[in-house]
């Protein structure tokens, strides 16, 4: 183990030698620093492991235990070229292992206040602004793999959306990750930066070529203005062979409001973690999340609420549904700080076994420090209710379409939730396809 | 249509119908009364498949083949329902869809084709008449907070959309107000046929006299201990249920 660490750490280290070697085109001096700053971070802590409180129930070692180099340009993504994510309609950023594809981007249908740039064109036409922004939310001094991905942050999307705009498209961030000779990481940074009294819907996709081995370590910073309503939605399709650990960080302002969905439905294993900050007075989050875990799967949903201000509501539901040996973890945090009086906040998380040898772990985990605030919590893990089984047997469904039926009816609770009509139909379409494989 | 021989059945070990014994001819409505905890709803659910349930003796003969050898969904496509004393309610399944879905699954059992949308919306909203069913009932998901009257009505509603040959209805009075109780006693009695055989299973005598049964059976601690025609019921609501049970059967 010690020494897998070491073995990880030096990879890491030798891949950020040859990545500066690489050079990226101008890089501003705060981008430089910051950089050497976290890939120091990097050095000095390594990976957690499971003696680390909050990587408990996972274990990084199969992560550990692969060389990761450095992605190359490459359009060898047939193989990709008919994934559903590509079919959702509106304007999108396709990035292919970490690098933008202009052939499958289409910024068509934006008006021209509203801002969608790769990182790399954005450190190119507005370095100051991203200077401004980029790693205030995410703080690499935090978590390991935003150092990770500071460190290596070249590539990825800036969204920045005018005061008062009010977006009927959704915009679409997809990364892919498709065939190489060897085990390649990739690092998206993503800024999101709405402005106030606008109304916008993003979608974030992660996917990836069967059999291939790759990591994806995608940093998300979203800041949503005063009175703005913003839809996010992280669409997680990797790969059977791709890891996923995808950090998400929001930070509401005054009277906003967030619609937050996760959704993971590939992925060999993942993790999110998820930080969302009520940092003004009256605003509100919503958070769903639906995980489908087949196969040896193992799918960890960290997510933490904090509480900063006075007279803010969040709402958290998380539902997942295990075959096979599937692990799943769910950890949801919600921290109340003393100013925030008038908190009224509620989590549950949902799980259903299908299989014997699945497995979830579930903790909730409040810390309160005003008085005056409604916090609640619930959590469940159950099988199909025979009761339930039985009644649509006896109107003649047979045994398996019932099970199904009763699957799908707890998912689609989830998936119901989105704002976008085509994505909804495909994830509803997906969840029908996925209960098909899942045995008896 | 219906031989029930020397039914013997236990849950957890426990034996709870001690042989019974029960013929129903096509067309024939018969009833099943008895005390609380008797084993009527046992015998409801054995019928329809329930394998919670464990047949420890006798056998059921259902127009010639063995019940007993069926899947809970088989026997619903050959025909046989079963009103539920306890409606399930399902979550996040719409009424609609899984009436849909149990018509034509019960339909392609048969070899025929999914019944077409137009003409299943109409096979629907007449039933829903028949039973007086709130349009809004359609569209919620199947039982989940309906009342329990309405859930009742559910079950009816669907015995008339699925329209089975042998239709068991267990204590469907109970829950029913007055009004209620005369809706679904006249759905009922509109879906009766020489075709369709009933089994009515009720604590108390007032929906019998609503559904006129043509046989009454006393079922009491797992045991038929009485059978006669309709006056039976009225004895039974005269003398109650307790007396049966100091009086040496057989
Ligand atoms: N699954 C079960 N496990 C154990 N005992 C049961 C089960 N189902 C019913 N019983 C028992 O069998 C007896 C008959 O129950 P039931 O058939 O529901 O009676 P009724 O419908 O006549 O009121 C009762 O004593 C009841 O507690
Ligand atoms: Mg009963």
């Amino acid at each position: 183990m010690i020494q897998a660490v070491r073995k990880e750490k030096d990879q890491y280290l030798a891949n950020f030698a040859e990545f500066e070697r690489q050079g990226t085109g101008p890089v501003p001096d705060w981008l430089q620093q910051l950089r050497k700053a976290s890939i120091l971070r990097v050095a000095e802590y390594g990976f957690p492991t499971t003696r680390d409180e909050d990587w408990k129930y996972t274990n990084l070692a199969p992560l550990s235990r692969t060389a990761f180099g450095l992605a190359g340009p490459t359009r060898l993504y047939d193989q990709l070229s008919d994934h559903w994510l590509l079919g959702l309609p509106g304007p999108r950023l396709v990035f292919v292992n970490g690098f933008l594809s202009s052939d499958l981007s289409r910024r068509d249908g934006l008006p021209d206040s509203v801002q969608v740039q790769s990182l790399s064109e954005a450190l190119t036409h507005a370095p100051d602004l991203v200077g401004r922004h980029v790693g205030k939310y995410a703080d690499p001094d935090e978590h390991a793999f935003t150092a990770l991905n500071t460190a290596f942050m070249k590539e990825g999307s800036l969204v920045v959306v005018p005061p008062g705009t009010v977006l009927e498209t959704p915009i679409h961030l997809i990364y892919l990750s498709t065939g190489s000779e060897h085990p390649f990481a990739v690092h998206p940074r993503n800024l999101l930066l709405i402005g106030a009294n606008s109304e916008v819907r993003i979608v974030e996709g992660y996917a990836g070529q069967a059999g291939v081995a790759y990591f994806c370590n995608p940093v998300t910073e979203l800041v949503a203005g005063d009175a703005s309503n913003v839809d996010h939605y992280t669409i997680q399709a990797e790969g059977d062979k791709g890891f996923h650990i995808g950090t998400l960080r929001t930070c509401q302002e005054r009277s906003s409001s967030l619609r937050l969905a996760s959704f993971d439905v590939g992925g060999s294993l993942v993790r999110h973690n998820l930080t969302v900050t009520l940092d003004g007075e009256g605003a509100n989050a919503l958070l769903h999340g639906l995980y489908l875990g087949a196969s040896d799967q193992l799918i960890d949903n960290h997510t933490r609420i904090e509480h900063v201000k006075a007279h803010c509501d969040s709402r958290e539901l998380y539902k997942g549904i295990l075959t096979d040996s599937s692990r799943a973890v769910f950890h949801g945090r919600i921290v109340v700080s003393k100013g925030a009086q008038k908190t009224d906040s509620k989590q549950t998380n949902n799980n259903l076994l299908l299989s014997n040898d699945c497995l979830v772990n579930t903790k909730p985990q409040l810390e309160i420090y005003a008085d005056d605030v409604k916090c609640t919590h619930g959590a469940t893990i159950g099988r199909l209710e025979e009761e339930s089984l039985f009644y649509l047997r006896s109107r003649g469904i047979d045994k398996q379409a019932a099970a199904n039926l009763l699957t799908y009816a707890f998912a689609s609770e989830i998936v119901s939730q989105v704002r976008i009509g085509d994505l909804r139909n495909q994830l509803d379409r997906f969840l029908f396809a996925w209960l098909g494989h899942v045995p008896e | 249509m219906l031989e029930i021989r020397n039914l013997h059945v236990s849950a957890n070990n426990k034996p709870i119908l001690r042989g019974i014994t029960l013929t129903l001819k096509k067309g024939e409505v018969h009833s099943i009364m008895g005390p609380n905890g008797s084993g009527k709803s046992t015998l409801a659910q054995v019928l329809a498949g329930r394998e919670s349930y464990e047949v420890t003796a006798g056998e059921i003969m259902y127009d010639g083949k063995n019940l007993l050898d069926m899947a809970p969904e088989d026997r619903a496509r050959e025909g046989v329902f079963m009103a539920f004393q306890y409606p399930v309610e399902i979550r996040g399944v719409s009424n609609m869809y899984f009436l849909r879905a149990a018509l034509n699954s019960i339909r392609k059992y048969r070899g025929e084709d999914d019944v077409d949308a137009m003409d299943f919306l109409s096979l629907v909203r007449n039933k829903m008449k028949l039973l007086q069913m709130d349009d809004a009932l359609i569209n919620r998901a199947v039982n989940e907070g309906f009342s329990g009257g309405e859930k009742k009505r559910n079950e009816i509603f669907q015995l008339a959309v699925l329209e089975p040959r042998l239709a068991i209805l267990d204590e469907t009075d109970s829950g029913l107000d007055i009004d209620a109780l005369k809706i679904v006693a006249e759905g009922v009695n509109a879906l009766r046929s020489p075709d369709r055989t009933f089994l009515v299973i009720t604590h108390y005598q007032r929906l019998l006299n609503h559904i006129v049964p043509d046989f009454v059976h006393v079922l009491a601690e797992g045991r038929i201990v009485l059978s006669g025609d309709k006056s039976l019921a009225f004895e039974l609501e005269e003398k109650g249920y307790s007396w049966l049970e100091k009086e040496p059967v057989g």
